[in-house]
């Protein structure tokens, strides 16, 4: 299956919905279609081997998308947010390729061999001109590369992880109906097309027929403002976006009466945040959703009845589930294996692996992190519990080894954002010349706690080699733009503070 | 007699507009009609003279899912026409669609 084939469904049965934009005089399916073909017949006439793309969400996004997949090129979304230094670097690791850019990011990158610019306006017009011949079918196989997205890069040099048309295609088949979304739906777009869930949310929608209205970026009066107006039925948003939400909504009490499911993942959503969520929106029907890049988006969701069932119970077991990321999706397997590689019994933590069509685990120019039986690590630690919900308790990477004992800073970050004056928590391993590592936390907190509070407050709930040797007091945590906590640079300023 | 089925492989029916892709591909080779008749590779050429039998003329749906439990073929209709499909004389059942709330 072909990402040239999901749109040309969409285009062939669903034809005079609107696709992208305002209700009244966005771009209709066919009319995405035709621009999308008219694009790929040009970028398959550019040099280079692959279409990257360097810009704020806007119509080029879903066109380049598509327009790459007709033309049989890899698409690459690079990060715009990066430093010149990093994005000149990745930019470099595209080569040879057409990128197209935004304004002024030609001149951040300079000439670089190999690249060729296109700016977001001279591709809209060749998507647009009338006049452009519009390309026949697509090119190329279902096993061919169909997007390359490069990590974060929070843990080390970012790798160019490789999705083909086949692991996206059955993502999307296997997990969204054709033609499913009534014509009243509406989603907005506000994470970044460099990130995987910009990826799925622009095929998911176009296989539903739901109509996608965009932001340039996240920004929370923007985004409220443009739910009420564009009459927005679903949402996706990481975990710092809907905190930043909830205050505009609360502000001015307004609410956001067409909203009908929000869903949210890309990191670890605090407790509390949703709690607050659920009780400011209750007509919506919240989606926890947990996925890697490397597995096309989604692999396991806790659905809106999850939520109710969990928020209605009494029973621990039944209410813990509010912090797990649900079941795993039925189209794929799930094991937790200990670092032998052998499955652990319920309950217990180990590592997530996960084996189905939609995985593909690997990395350009590093080859497949596959087992041979076609399971994929994902360096996540976490466990399953008898009902088969899955929790993620962080990246295994991230796992603090203080005299000999291996601690998870989820747990103990969980723990602190207990406490009702924790606004937000991070704990990393510093250098410990007694205990090899020791245990720092950094807090941001309403400013009605102390230190020895804290440290009494997670000594209470887990056991003292748990608790934070050292703790800061910060005004704020170190996150990227989608809402994922730098660890590295977390960890580098505590060592340095508490060395 | 039958087809080879790969996954990604796609056929279309001899006798109307239905086309298909193959979403899981059957253990052995199958006899998949459409309309009543044996179903063509695309890009291959379609006999001319046959006409849809319309004991299989309930309609194929673009977007829906079949499945046949026996061989372990799933199909994606690509494109909808007025034939339906079949394994020899026997209909090829849908797939029950259990869509997930949406996550993206």
């Amino acid at each position: 299956m072909h990402l040239g084939m999901l749109l040309d469904m969409a285009a062939d049965g669903m034809a005079d919905r609107v696709a992208l934009g305002p209700l009244a005089d966005g771009l209709t399916f066919a009319e995405l279609a035709r621009r999308a073909r008219r694009l790929g017949a040009a970028l398959a006439l550019r040099p280079g081997e692959r279409v990257g793309l360097i810009d704020l969400n806007s119509s080029a996004v879903p066109l380049t998308l598509f327009g790459s997949a007709i033309a049989g090129r890899p698409f690459v979304p690079i990060n715009y947010r990066l430093a010149d230094p990093q994005l000149r670097a990745i930019v470099a690791r595209t080569a040879p390729a057409t990128i197209i850019v935004g304004e002024g990011v030609a001149d951040r990158v300079g000439p670089i061999d190999g690249i060729e610019f296109l700016s977001r306006a001279q591709a809209l017009a060749l998507a647009e001109d009338p006049a452009g011949v519009q390309a026949n079918g697509w090119a190329g196989e279902p096993e061919d590369i169909a997007v390359l997205l490069f990590t974060s890069g929070t843990t080390g040099e970012p790798k160019a992880a490789v999705l083909r048309h086949s692991n996206l295609a059955e993502y999307i088949i296997s997990t969204v109906e054709y033609a499913g979304s009534t014509e009243d739906e509406a989603a907005i777009v506000s994470v970044p097309p460099y990130h995987i869930a910009g990826i799925s949310a622009v095929l998911s929608s176009t296989y539903s027929g739901r109509r996608v209205v965009q932001l340039e970026a996240f920004e929370p009066h923007a985004w409220v403002d443009t739910v009420r107006s564009e009459s927005i039925t679903h949402a996706m948003v990481v975990p710092t976006m809907l905190g930043r939400i909830l205050d505009v909504v609360e502000a001015d009490g307004a609410g956001l009466p067409s909203l009908r499911s929000l869903s949210y993942g890309g990191g670890p959503m605090p407790l509390s945040v949703i709690e607050r969520a659920v009780g400011m929106l209750p007509d919506v029907g919240f989606v926890n959703a947990y996925g890697l890049t490397e597995t096309s988006s989604t692999i396991a969701v806790l659905g809106p009845d999850d939520h109710q069932a969990a928020f209605a119970s009494d029973e621990p077991a039944v209410r813990a589930r509010l912090a797990s990321v649900g079941r795993p999706l039925p189209t794929l397997e799930v094991s937790i294996r200990d670092l032998a590689g052998e499955e652990v019994p319920v309950d217990e933590r180990g590592e997530i692996w996960v084996r189905g069509s939609q995985v593909s685990g690997e990395y350009l120019g590093r080859g497949t992190t596959l087992d041979s039986d076609g399971w994929f690590p994902t360096r996540d630690e976490g466990h399953l519990d008898a009902e088969g919900f899955l929790f993620v308790h962080g990246r295994l990477d991230d796992v603090i080894v203080r005299g000999g004992e291996n601690l998870s800073p989820g747990e103990i970050e969980a723990v602190l954002l207990e406490h009702p004056a924790v606004l937000e928590a991070a704990v990393v391993g510093i250098p410990d010349k007694e205990w090899g590592e020791g245990v720092a936390a950094a807090v941001v907190t309403s400013g009605q706690v102390t230190e020895e509070e804290l440290r009494t407050h997670v000594r209470t709930r887990l056991r003292s080699s748990r608790t934070p040797d050292r703790i800061q007091f910060r005004a704020e945590l170190p996150f990227n733009e989608s809402g994922k906590l730098l660890r590295r640079v977390l960890r580098a300023e505590l060592a340095d503070a508490f060395a | 007699m039958g087809v080879q089925t790969k996954s990604g492989a796609r056929f279309r029916s001899a006798v109307d507009q239905t086309e298909i892709i193959v979403v899981r591909p059957a253990s052995e080779p199958v006899d998949l009609r459409c309309g009543g008749h044996p179903v063509v590779a695309i890009g291959t050429e379609v006999p001319g003279s046959l006409t849809l039998d319309p004991a299989f003329a309930g309609g194929t749906q673009l977007g829906k899912r079949f499945a046949d439990a026996d061989s372990g073929l799933e199909l994606l209709c690509t494109k909808g026409g007025e034939g339906a499909l079949s394994i020899g004389e026997t209909p090829l059942p849908l797939k029950d669609a259990k869509p997930l709330p949406s996550s993206d």
